[in-house]
């Protein structure tokens, strides 16, 4: 009688979250592949064997939650702390802070944009002030540059990703450095206020959305306050893993930022003058999270050899080897941020 | 956040300010006592409250101080508070 040897199922996720089974042999191919592919967009080297196996020892584990050895520790930095519904705004800081744990926490509005946020300055300014009374940690403020908010309909100038489609690229290039500029003065018009209300560090969520441009601001942005306040937490979190030449001609210190990968980033936000780098790397919601996660560190890990300044990997839904959907699951989250630490050294997400 | 210090560096300095090991800094039990004594502030919980300690703004005073590092609200809190 012939004995056909089986292999045993694992529960894993796909990058959407659903749960499924795969074999160890499955996820070591996707791991594989996911190296592969990356390696070869980013043009960076493979993961090497050794980093393999260890990513494959943590996703083929079927623990319910996973975890970093004691000592190795990182920093918590919660872009959008809280839930927006358990008591006030600052409550629900300090429900981050004590029952959480987040290192630095975050005050933000739900209309999550530098434009939103200057017209209502004032009063995020009034809550920053009783947070800063109230929390221990750290507390920043945060928001989107959002660039796309500047263009018509929505904003002032014209639509450049309507222009574009019409040939009309001169015309959509000067619309996105107009938007620029206006952006680079709301985001220090807030910044100001928030540092007179007593914010430790201010936070650029999602940097580059719309592309070379939104990047730009940002850059421009952090160096302004940067040389207003030395002292000042400047945390700039990326939106993807590549930035888009929506301009493409556009560039910070002389360098094009247009097809900027994680590397290239880091060294424009570090030229900048931030205190904190964010890599962002989006989730293939077709893949399994195991393929995710080797893409994600294969195109971080050239950061982690030039670092000067912390980074703080995005690890959340939909970013960072975590499944996109609403209800990001722990044995995902906790296998991502466990492979981020221990392969790549990171001091915090 | 205000030196830009990596994680390992900035472990190592925090450490040294409170006297500690890195691998205390990550330890409830240990830095418990620690916040205690050098006031740094603790989590209030049923179990465990310390309303005669520092906390909240008056700990952020004294990790100022402690760590010689400028935090931001202490700086206003005397600027305001004329002190």
């Amino acid at each position: 009688m012939e004995v056909i040897h089986v292999e045993a199922k694992i529960p894993t996720r796909m990058g959407d979250g659903s749960l499924v089974e795969m074999t160890r042999s499955e996820l070591k191919a996707d791991l594989e592949e996911g190296t592969r592919v990356a390696a070869q967009k980013a043009k960076v080297p493979e993961l090497t064997q050794d980093e393999l196996d260890h990513l494959l020892d943590i996703y083929a584990s079927p623990a319910r939650f996973a975890a970093v050895d004691i000592g190795d520790e990182v920093v918590m930095s919660n872009d959008g702390s809280g839930t927006k519904h358990i008591g006030n705004r600052v409550q629900d800081l300090q429900s981050y802070e004590q029952v959480l744990g987040v290192d630095i926490i975050e005050l933000w509005q739900i209309d999550y944009s530098y434009k939103a946020t200057k017209t209502n300055v004032a009063h995020e300014g009034q809550s920053m002030k009783i947070a800063q009374m109230l929390c221990t940690n750290p507390v920043q403020y945060g928001a989107m540059p959002d660039l796309g908010r500047y263009s018509k309909p929505d904003g002032p100038f014209d639509n450049w990703s309507e222009l574009l489609p019409q040939g009309k690229i001169q015309e959509a290039r000067d619309a996105q450095l107009q938007a620029a500029d206006m952006l680079v003065d709301d985001i220090a018009f807030v910044a100001d206020h928030m540092v007179a209300a007593g914010a430790d560090g201010i936070d650029f969520d999602t940097t580059g959305a719309a592309g070379d441009a939104d990047f730009l601001a940002g850059l421009r942005a952090c160096r302004a306050l940067r040389e207003r306040y030395p002292w000042l937490g400047i945390e700039i979190g990326m939106a993807s893993e590549f930035v888009l030449g929506m301009h493409g001609q556009i560039e910070f210190d002389g360098e094009r930022l247009a097809g900027m990968w994680p590397k290239d980033q880091l060294r424009m936000v570090q030229q900048a003058g931030a205190s904190i780098y964010g890599p962002a790397v989006n989730i293939n919601t077709g893949k399994s999270t195991a393929w995710n996660i080797a893409r994600a560190i294969t195109f971080i890990k050239p950061c982690m050899e030039i670092a000067e300044i912390p980074v703080h990997v995005n690890v959340g839904m939909g970013v960072g080897g975590v499944p996109t959907c609403v209800y990001p699951p722990a044995d995902a989250t906790s296998r991502a941020s466990k492979a981020f630490v221990e392969i790549l050294k990171i001091d915090g997400y | 956040m205000t030196r830009r210090m990596r994680l390992k560096e900035a472990k190592q300095y925090v450490a040294g300010k409170l006297g500690c090991t890195t691998r205390d800094l990550s330890d409830p039990v240990a830095m418990e006592q620690i916040r205690l004594e050098k006031g740094l502030g603790t989590l209030p919980f049923t179990s465990s409250v310390h309303p005669d300690d520092a906390g909240m703004i008056e700990a952020k005073f004294n990790i100022a101080e402690l760590l010689d590092i400028p935090i931001n609200c202490v700086e206003r809190f005397k600027k305001h508070a004329r002190l």
